[in-house]
C-alpha cells in the first residue's frame, strides 16, 4: 500500500510521517509540492511544519501548490487524506475542511503530550479506534486554536464530524475543545496533534507504563491501510 | 571570466587600490572601526600602502575580538596542546574549523558546537536569540552534517527586576520561533537567574549534526578555477551596526544611515537552505563550503582562500542585494542571515544550478579561485581590495593582555559559609527544602521548554528535564549521542580554575548518568572585558582549569567560542565557562531517565558527602551569601563513577540515575520523584554516620561526584557488588513508593508530592505569565 507524504518548502515532519507509515506496514512515497503527479498513491498525508514560512496565513500558500490542487481533486473522489498540524491548516485553507485556525489562546507555541478523545471512529483514519477511546498524542503548534461560525460548529456537532476532542486541557483555546475534524464522507481528516510522533516505543510521549512508550498514533496509519486493503 | 573585464569606465567614487597609492595620506576612520594605532600601522605594513576603505572594513571586522580571538588565542592553544594521542582517537576535525567533528562509530560522525549571542540578545532579545540559533546551525551545516538538535544555555538577571521579563520573553520566543521552524528538536539546556546578568544576559546556543564520515566538508578553496558562489538570502543592511562608523559620514554615504545593529532572522529561508545544502553535498558538486556569520563576505572569502592556501577574485557587484544603495564596504561587512558561500568546480555549475533552482534559492557567482596568494575584490571595473587572504583571516594580532589577581579575591574566599546558621530542627530543614525547590533557579522550567518542539525528527530519546539530551543517530542500530552543558558562575567566581573543572565534571556526569560514554567537549567562555586585568586573570585560570581537566578525563575540546565584554560599566558578570560534553551510546534503548518510575526500588547514593556549602544554592538562596571556595573535585573518582554507571547500564542494573548538583541531595530527591510522580521514603542516618556530617550538609551540600540511582530489588546484590568492585562509595538511602504520594524524609518531613509539584511548577508562569 502506497501512502504519499507531501513536502512543501518549510515542511518539517515529512520524514516522521514517512517513518510512521513504514512502521504501520505501508510504503511511504515522497511527493513534491511543485509536482501534480501524486504517483498513484492510495492515500496522502499532509505533514506538519511551516510551509512557505507560514507567510500570509498558515497553510494559505501551500493550499495553492500544484500537489495540493491534485489532492483536492482526488479527495472529492474519495482519496483518504490526513492533514496534521500545518497539514490541517492547509486542508482548511483548501476548503476541504471547514473553519479556521488561529494563534493559541496564550500566544505561545506549545509542545505537550495531549490527551484526546476519539469522537468519530468511522473515518478512513480512525476506524481502528474505539469510539470515545482516550489516546495520548504529542501536540505542538503556535496557531492551533480551532474557530468556526456557530452554524458550522452546529453542523459539525450534528453530523458527527468532530473526529477528536481535547480532554482535561484545551491547550490552545479551540472552540468546543475541537482537536480534529473530518469531511462529510470521512475520507479527509485534519487535526492539530501529531500522531506521527507517537508510533515508536522509546520516542513517543511518556505513559504510566514507561518513559516515551506511547504509540497511540500508529492506529491512524493502520486504519487507513486496513481500509485501503479492504476496498 | 567576463566578470573581470577591465573596461575604461568612469570612476564610481569608491576608494580603490589606485586611490590608496595616489592618496597615501587620506585620513581613515580606523579608530572608530575599533582598530588600535599599531594594528592600523600593521595593516599598512602588510599592504605597503594605506588600506582602501573596503580593506580597512575587512581588517577591522576580521581583527575584531569576536573574529580573531586576539585576547584569548594564547590561552585557547592549550586545548590543542594538553591532549594525548588516545584523546585524539575519535577526533576527525579539531579546533579552528566551523565546528569539531567526532567519530561515533559505524561510519558515522557528529559535529557540535556552542556559541554566544549575548549582546544582540540584550538589545533585541527576540532577533538576537533567533539568529543565535540560526548562526550555530549554519556552522554545523557547513561541516557537511545534517543538523539534528539544538540546546540553549540562558542566563538572565534577577527574576523580579522590571527588565527581566522583556529579555526572557524575547529570548524564549526567539529560540522557539527559529528552532521550531527549522524542524530541530530542542533537547535541553540551562536557565539561570542572577542579578549579575541583569545588563548582560547570556544567550548561548548549541547545535549538533550528524553525517557519514565521507560527507565531511571543509571550508576551503583549494582548486584554482573553481567558482565562488554566494547563495541563500540576499544581502541587506542588517548587522552592520556593530561597526557603527560605516553608517557615519566618513565613508561615501549615499545610502540609508541608521543600521539595525542586530541581524534579522528568517528561519524559513534557513530551513530551505539546509535542505538545499544537503542535496548539494550529496550530489558532490561542492568542493568547499563556508557559512556567512560574523563579518559576512569578508570572513567567508578570506577564510576559504586562506584555508585552501590559494587566492580568489571576487566581483562584489554580483552580490544580490536587498537594498541597492549599499556601499561596497557595507556589503563586505553585512551580517545578513541565511547565506552560504560554496566553492564549485566550473563543470559542476549546471548541476549546482539545477539543485538551487529546485529549492528556489537565489545564488550568484561572485568569482573564482586563483593560484596566487591574493584576494582581489572588484567593484565593477575598479579594484577595491588586493590583500594576502591569510593576513585577513588568520594572521591577525595576538595579545598577551595584562592579568592581575583580583583585589577582592582573598576576602571573597575567606568569607566562607561556615558562619551561616544551620537549621535548628526538622521543620526548619523542611521549610528550607521547600523554599529551595520554589526558587526560580530550581523550579520547573517547562514554561520555557514547552515552547520548544522536542519531538520533530522522531529521534529524541531524552530531553528536558532529564540530565542530558539524547538523540538517536542510526535508526538501524540505535546508535546515538547524549549531550549536556553546564556552568556554575558562582563557583567560577569563587575560583575560576576550579569553576571550569567543575563545569566540565558536571556535564560529564550528566552524560554518564544516561548510560552514555563521554567522548568530546565544546565550550562557550563568557567573561567580562579582557582589558580588565582581573577578568583576564579569571580567563587565564578558567582555560587552564578546563584544559587540565579535559586531559585528566581524557576527552578533547573540539571547538568553542569566547564571548568577552559581558559587563555593564565596571561590573563584569561572573566568569561563566559553559562546558558541553558529548557522549556516545551504542543503543539509545538503553538510556536511563533521571527519575524513578517503579514501586519498591532501592535508592542508592553514590559518592561521598562533605560539609561543602560555600557557593551553594542553600547559601545563596536561603542566606543570600556567596563566598568561600567551591566544592572539591577529584576527577579520578569522577571517571570511576562514570565507568561504573556505564557498566551498570550495560548490565541493565539501574532504573534511574540523577546527578547531584545545585541544591544537593534534597533537591535531587525531589526532582527524581517529580519526574514520573513517584514518591520515596528516604533516610539520611547512614549518610550522617558514614560521612560525619549534619543534616543540613546531608540535604544541601553540593559535594561533587555524587549520583542518586534507583535499582530493582532483583538487581540489588549485583549492583552493590559492582560498586564494591569498582570502589565507588554506595549507600542505600531509601526506597521508591508509587502509592503513597509522599516524599518521606525520615526525621525531617513527610512532603506531599502534589504540594511539592505545586510549589515547583507554578514559579515560572507566576513570574512571566
Amino acid at each position: 500500500m502506497k501512502i504519499g507524504v507531501i513536502t512543501y518548502p518549510g515542511t518539517l515532519d515529512d520524514r516522521d510521517a514517512q517513518r510512521a507509515i513504514r512502521l504501520a506496514g505501508g510504503t511511504p512515497v515522497p511527493l513534491w509540492h511543485d509536482d501534480d503527479d501524486l504517483k498513484k498513491v492510495d492515500a496522502v498525508v499532509l505533514p506538519g511544519g511551516f510551509s512557505y514560512g507560514d507567510y500570509l496565513r498558515c497553510g494559505a500558500i501551500a493550499a495553492k501548490a500544484p500537489a495540493t490542487k491534485e489532492v483536492i481533486r482526488l479527495a472529492a473522489k474519495g482519496l483518504p487524506v490526513l492533514g496534521i498540524c500545518n497539514g490541517f491548516q492547509v486542508l482548511v485553507e483548501s476548503h476541504l475542511l471547514p473553519g479556521g485556525l488561529i494563534r493559541n489562546e496564550k500566544q505561545h507555541f506549545i509542545c505537550r503530550d495531549q490527551k484526546l478523545r476519539v469522537e468519530n471512529n468511522e473515518t478512513a483514519w480512525t476506524s481502528l479506534f474505539e469510539k470515545d477511546q482516550e489516546i495520548l498524542i504529542p501536540l505542538k503548534n503556535g496557531e492551533g486554536g480551532y474557530i468556526a461560525t456557530d452554524d458550522t460548529l452546529k453542523m459539525l456537532e450534528q453530523e458527527n464530524r468532530i473526529a477528536f476532542r481535547y480532554v482535561e486541557t484545551n491547550p490552545n483555546g479551540s472552540m468546543n475543545d475541537i482537536a480534529g475534524i473530518t469531511n462529510e464522507r470521512g475520507n479527509v481528516v485534519g487535526l492539530m496533534p501529531h500522531p506521527e510522533h507517537a508510533v515508536e516505543a522509546g520516542f513517543g510521549p511518556d505513559t504510566p507504563t514507561a518513559m516515551r512508550s506511547g504509540i497511540d498514533g500508529l492506529l491512524f496509519f493502520e486504519s487507513v491501510l486496513k481500509m485501503v486493503v479492504n476496498s | 571570466m567576463k566578470l573581470f573585464n577591465q573596461k575604461t569606465l568612469e570612476p564610481s567614487g569608491v576608494d580603490t587600490t589606485d586611490n590608496a597609492s595616489t592618496e597615501p595620506d587620506k585620513e581613515q576612520p580606523w579608530q572608530e572601526l575599533g582598530l588600535k594605532q599599531d594594528e592600523y600601522e600593521e595593516i599598512k605594513n602588510i599592504l605597503g600602502r594605506r588600506p582602501t576603505s573596503s580593506e580597512l572594513a575587512m581588517y577591522s571586522v576580521m581583527w575584531s575580538e569576536h573574529c580573531s580571538y586576539k585576547s584569548s588565542k594564547i590561552y585557547l592553544r592549550q586545548f590543542g596542546e594538553k591532549v594525548t594521542d588516545e584523546m585524539k582517537k575519535y577526533l576527525m576535525v579539531g579546533m579552528g574549523e566551523n565546528a569539531g567533528v567526532v567519530d561515533i562509530g559505524e561510519g558515522l560522525a557528529v559535529t557540535f558546537k556552542v556559541e554566544s549571542h549575548n549582546h544582540p540578545s540584550y538589545i533585541e532579545p527576540f532577533q538576537g536569540a533567533a539568529t543565535g540559533v540560526g548562526g550555530i546551525v549554519r556552522d554545523i551545516l557547513s561541516m557537511g552534517a545534517r543538523p539534528i538538535a539544538v540546546m540553549d544555555q540562558l542566563r538572565f538577571g534577577a527574576p523580579n527586576h522590571p527588565d527581566t521579563a522583556r529579555v526572557v520573553h524575547g529570548v524564549v520566543d526567539g529560540i522557539s520561533f527559529y528552532g521550531n521552524c527549522l524542524g530541530l528538536p530542542n533537547i535541553g539546556g540551562e536557565t539561570v537567574f542572577d542579578s549579575v546578568y541583569q545588563g548582560n544576559p547570556l544567550v548561548n546556543a548549541l547545535s549538533i549534526g550528524s553525517m557519514k564520515h565521507e560527507d565531511l566538508k571543509l571550508a576551503k578553496a583549494s582548486n584554482p578555477g573553481d567558482l565562488v558562489i554566494l547563495f541563500g538570502a540576499r544581502t541587506g543592511a542588517d548587522g552592520i551596526g556593530g561597526v557603527s562608523v560605516l553608517a557615519s559620514e566618513t565613508f561615501e554615504s549615499t545610502g540609508p544611515t541608521k543600521r539595525p545593529a542586530v541581524q534579522v532572522g528568517d528561519p524559513f529561508a534557513e530551513k530551505v537552505l539546509i535542505e538545499c545544502c544537503l542535496e548539494l553535498f550529496h550530489s558532490g558538486v561542492v568542493a568547499g563550503i563556508q557559512d556567512l556569520g560574523g563579518a559576512g563576505i569578508s570572513c567567508a572569502t578570506s577564510e576559504l582562500a586562506s584555508n585552501g592556501g590559494k587566492g580568489m577574485r571576487v566581483q562584489l557587484k554580483n552580490v544580490l542585494l536587498r537594498d541597492e544603495s549599499l556601499t561596497p564596504e557595507e556589503i563586505l561587512m553585512s551580517e545578513s542571515q541565511e547565506r552560504m558561500c560554496a566553492v564549485v568546480p566550473k563543470k559542476r555549475l549546471k548541476e549546482f544550478e539545477r539543485i538551487v533552482n529546485k529549492w528556489e534559492v537565489e545564488y550568484s557567482v561572485l568569482g573564482d579561485v586563483i593560484d596566487e596568494d591574493r584576494l582581489y575584490i572588484n567593484w565593477g571595473h575598479e579594484e577595491i581590495v588586493n590583500v594576502p587572504p591569510r593576513t585577513v583571516a588568520h594572521d591577525g594580532p595576538v595579545y598577551e593582555r595584562p592579568v592581575a589577581y583580583p583585589a577582592y579575591q582573598n576576602e571573597l574566599n575567606e568569607n566562607s559559609s561556615a558562619k551561616l546558621p544551620r537549621a535548628k530542627n526538622a521543620s526548619e530543614l523542611a521549610t528550607q527544602l521547600m523554599q529551595l525547590i520554589a526558587t526560580p533557579n530550581q523550579a520547573d522550567k517547562s514554561w520555557i521548554t514547552a515552547q520548544y518542539d522536542k519531538y520533530v525528527g522522531g529521534n529524541t530519546a531524552l530531553s528536558m528535564p532529564d540530565d542530558s539530551g539524547m538523540i538517536r543517530v542510526s535508526e538501524e542500530s540505535g546508535l546515538g549521542v547524549a549531550l549536556a552543558t553546564d556552568a556554575n558562575g558562582k563557583y567560577a567566581y569563587l575560583n575560576p580554575y576550579e569553576g571550569a573543572r567543575l563545569a566540565l565534571a558536571e556535564a560529564y556526569r550528566n552524560v554518564a548518568v544516561t548510560g552514555a560514554v563521554p567522548r568530546a567537549v565544546t565550550n562557550c567562555l563568557n567573561f567580562g572585558s579582557p582589558e580588565n586585568p582581573e577578568v583576564m586573570w579569571q580567563f587565564k585560570e578558567a582555560t587552564a582549569g578546563l584544559a587540565d581537566a579535559c586531559l585528566e578525563l581524557g576527552i578533547p575540546v573540539t571547538g568553542g567560542n569566547v564571548s568577552f565584554y559581558n559587563q555593564s560599566g565596571d561590573v563584569a558578570i561572573y566568569p561563566t565557562p559553559v562546558v558541553g560534553v558529548l557522549g556516545v551510546i551504542d543503543d539509545v534503548a538503553r538510556r536511563i531517565p533521571s527519575g524513578w518510575q517503579d514501586d519498591g526500588n532501592n535508592i542508592y547514593l553514590l559518592g561521598t558527602t562533605f560539609d561543602e556549602l560555600d557557593g551553594s544554592a542553600w547559601a545563596k538562596d536561603i542566606h543570600d551569601h556567596l563566598g568561600g571556595q567551591p566544592p572539591k573535585l577529584d576527577l579520578a573518582k569522577e571517571k570511576l563513577l562514570a565507568d561504573l554507571l556505564h557498566g551498570a547500564s550495560i548490565q541493565g542494573l539501574i532504573e534511574s540515575a540523577h546527578d547531584l548538583s545545585e541544591g544537593g541531595l534534597g533537591i535531587a530527591v525531589l526532582e527524581a520523584s517529580l519526574r514520573f510522580n513517584v514518591g520515596a521514603r528516604i533516610w539520611l542516618g547512614d549518610v550522617l554516620d558514614r560521612d560525619g556530617i549534619d543534616q543540613t550538609s546531608a540535604l544541601f551540600s553540593e559535594s561533587q561526584t555524587r549520583v542518586l540511582v534507583s535499582v530493582g530489588r532483583e538487581d540489588d546484590v549485583k549492583f552493590q557488588a559492582l560498586c564494591d568492585a569498582r570502589g565507588v562509595p554506595c549507600l542505600r538511602i531509601g526506597v521508591t513508593d508509587a502509592t503513597s504520594g509522599l516524599v518521606e524524609i525520615k526525621d525531617i518531613a513527610d512532603l506531599k508530592l502534589e504540594d511539592i509539584r505545586h510549589s515547583w511548577s507554578g514559579v515560572m508562569s507566576g513570574l512571566f505569565g
